[in-house]
């Protein structure tokens, strides 16, 4: 029993990184802009969280640092693809680079050093249900606030109409303008709004889950979060339960390697990457069956200009 | 306040020269401003980033060194850019050349003879090639995204050279390091100067870089890449068929990133080793870039690049400046690129309120 909710436990930290750059995205995505600089807008949230946290002593002021960080690199990369029209692909492959050699330069004087991370909330009473109490109701507020994002999104993108705009902004990107709504505008929000999750993501890494700062440590987490995307035909909800799956097979790999499994614990290390390209392709063998073809926002991708 | 584009139409081929340069030279003074910002002597820090690495005949050869795989990755990136291919996992083809390559070596040790080179050569590019093939088939049969899928399996190839070094490759006279046998003579690249690191894979880079630009030029097939890139639908009316050649510029791009891989690994550091590649596979996307994925301009582009790495390794020691500082370069660098591009290719124009009617 308890070691089944340590694990729950696990599963949940493991997963709610990934969540929150996810659903993040997701809005990107659907507003049909294509952000591949996810990973580098998640380390270097986790490098500005932990280096303000350190100087400041504040882990609330960390949080702030590293969304303002990750919506400062989405502003870049606004910047090109909506402002200049650049190739959005190999804008979001510049950011990455980027971001992570900014995050090696801002977090270089911070390397190794510990400090107490995020503690979780213990809701009185509740916490004590058996089973569920310690799983939902003693939580840290990041997990808290991922299922707040997911509901949050999920109602803003079908039940708004600004909602509704932002599909239009991605689905046809000409005709929303027709319409007379300001597509880059709204992509320019949408595009903001990612790289703020991306920012909150990190710093849960280096905030909550490793208190510490190492270079290199979002260990491409920011693109499997764009693989949950995919996976999750752009529906927060299915995210949610990506995430989840993600996080179950992270936490899964490293029991069996502390378990002591006689597979080499590289082999293990490589099953989320792997089984990251069976979910995709297995996702996508299964739309095929179907016959409901693409269900990615149409104009995932395409810049847009209003009057070129 | 709105922005209008307008395109330009007497930008012609100086545009396409200039746009990079402008690159380059805003990332100088960007990185003059960094640099002013951590506190060192800008003017000093330029020198060591930039003209060190090319002042003697050491360092000339080092950028020869690091220039030889961002060449053969970025060529082999153009193409696949160029038709609208995503291949962004060139490091872990890089990585699986350099296993397949090695594996040979660290196979034939003790019994080899003239022929390991070659067989090493071959080993590698078919290595990188079907490691490549998997997100391209992956694409064509299920449309599965080739971004991804590639980039994935660069941790895969990364945990698989460090399982092979650590297990089954480790040299059992290596006090328990983390890497292979040294290679043996007959499986590492002659030296193109006594006592220097140049080896003959610098030769088939530029021989490479040779033939895909005839190949780009003056072919059938080259023209295929242009046009399927540029206008899609065209193509399609053409009769080119989209998944052949998604097939045919994965399979180059992989074979050329293993050839850079066995190079690396049989030239430059003559047996495997856990961080073997110093993210050559990812530089080459900036290189591509830069030489705005043209083969001649990715050898510029390669020479210009290595350079900022040498750079960096130096400023590292002389500045103690983090490493890091040089993918921040190489990010700015390709900001700059996609920005320039557009800045140069179109007319910005200041939109007025009011003189929408007319529009």
């Amino acid at each position: 029993m308890t070691l089944a909710i340590a694990i729950l436990l696990t599963i949940i930290t493991a997963a709610t990184p990934l969540l929150i750059a996810a659903i993040g995205e997701l809005v990107v995505e659907r507003s049909g802009v294509l952000n591949l600089g996810v990973e580098g807008m998640m380390i270097m949230g986790a490098a500005s969280g932990v280096a303000v946290a350190i100087v400041t002593g504040s882990s609330a002021l960390g949080v702030v640092a590293a969304i303002g960080a990750g919506v400062a690199l989405a502003a870049i990369f606004a910047l090109l693809t909506l402002g200049l029209a650049a190739n959005q692909y190999a804008s979001g492959l510049a950011l990455t680079i980027f971001g992570t050699g900014l995050s090696g330069v801002v977090g270089a004087p911070f390397v190794g050093i510990q400090r107490e991370g995020i503690g979780r909330i213990t809701i009185p009473f509740l916490s004590d249900i058996p089973l569920i109490g310690p799983v939902l109701f003693r939580q840290d507020l990041f997990v808290y606030a991922s299922v707040a994002l997911v509901i949050g999104v999920s109602w803003f993108l079908w039940r708004t109409k600004a909602g509704l705009v932002l599909r239009a902004c991605g689905e046809n990107p000409v005709s929303a303008h027709a319409l007379g709504y300001r597509v880059l505008r709204i992509r320019l929000y949408a595009v903001l709004f990612g790289g703020g999750c991306a920012g909150l993501a990190g710093a849960y890494l280096s905030l909550v889950l490793t208190p510490f700062w190492t270079s290199g440590m979002t260990a491409g987490r920011g693109w499997i979060a764009l693989a949950i995307v995919v996976f999750a035909s752009w529906l927060p909800f299915r995210a949610m339960l990506g995430a989840y799956l993600f996080g179950g097979l992270i936490i899964l790999q490293l029991h069996a390697q502390t378990a002591g499994v006689a597979i080499p614990s590289q082999f293990l290390a490589a099953l989320p990457y792997l089984l990251t390209i069976v979910a995709l392709t297995l996702i996508m063998a299964a739309r095929r069956g179907t016959g409901a073809g693409s269900v990615a926002p149409a104009g995932l991708g395409q810049p847009f200009t209003p009057d070129r | 306040m709105a922005l209008v584009f307008e395109r330009r139409p007497e930008a012609g081929k100086w545009a396409l020269i200039l746009s990079p340069l402008l690159a380059v030279v805003l990332t100088l003074v960007s990185s003059l401003v960094i640099f002013w910002m951590l506190g060192q002597d800008p003017l000093r820090a330029l020198s060591v980033y930039f003209w060190q690495p090319v002042s003697d005949a050491w360092g000339l050869q080092e950028v020869a060194v690091k220039a030889t795989p961002l060449v053969l990755i970025a060529v082999g990136l153009a193409l696949c850019f160029r038709s609208n291919n995503w291949n962004i996992g060139a490091e872990g083809q890089f990585l699986i050349g350099a296993i397949c390559g090695g594996g040979v070596a660290v196979w034939t040790h003790g019994w080899g003879g003239p022929w390991v080179l070659p067989l090493m050569l071959a080993a590698g590019a078919l290595g990188g090639m079907a490691y490549a093939l998997i997100p391209a088939v992956l694409k064509v049969s299920l449309r599965v995204n080739e971004i991804l899928v590639s980039l994935m399996l660069v941790y895969v190839a990364d945990l698989l050279l460090d399982w092979l070094v650590r297990g089954p490759w480790r040299d059992p006279l290596g006090f328990n390091m983390p890497q292979t046998v040294t290679f043996a003579s007959e499986a590492t690249l002659p030296v193109l100067f006594d006592g220097g690191r140049t080896n003959i894979g610098t030769l088939m880079a530029l021989a490479v870089v040779l033939v895909a630009a005839v190949v780009m030029a003056r072919t059938l097939k080259g023209f295929e890449i242009r046009l399927v890139g540029q206008a899609p639908r065209a193509a399609r009316f053409a009769g080119f068929s989209d998944a052949r050649l998604t097939l045919t510029v994965f399979a180059v791009s992989g074979a050329l990133a293993g050839l850079a891989g066995v190079l690396e690994a049989a030239g430059t550091v003559r047996q495997l080793m856990p961080g073997l590649s110093v993210g050559y596979g990812f530089t080459a996307i900036i290189v591509a870039f830069l030489g705005r994925l043209n083969p001649v301009g990715c050898l510029i582009a390669g020479v210009f690049i290595a350079i900022t790495f040498i750079g960096g390794e130096n400023a590292q020691i002389v500045l103690r400046l983090p490493r890091d500082m040089t993918l921040v370069f190489q990010g700015m660098l390709l900001f700059y690129i996609l920005a320039c591009d557009t800045l140069i290719l179109y007319r910005v124009k200041r939109r007025v309120p009011g003189a929408e009617a007319q529009a």
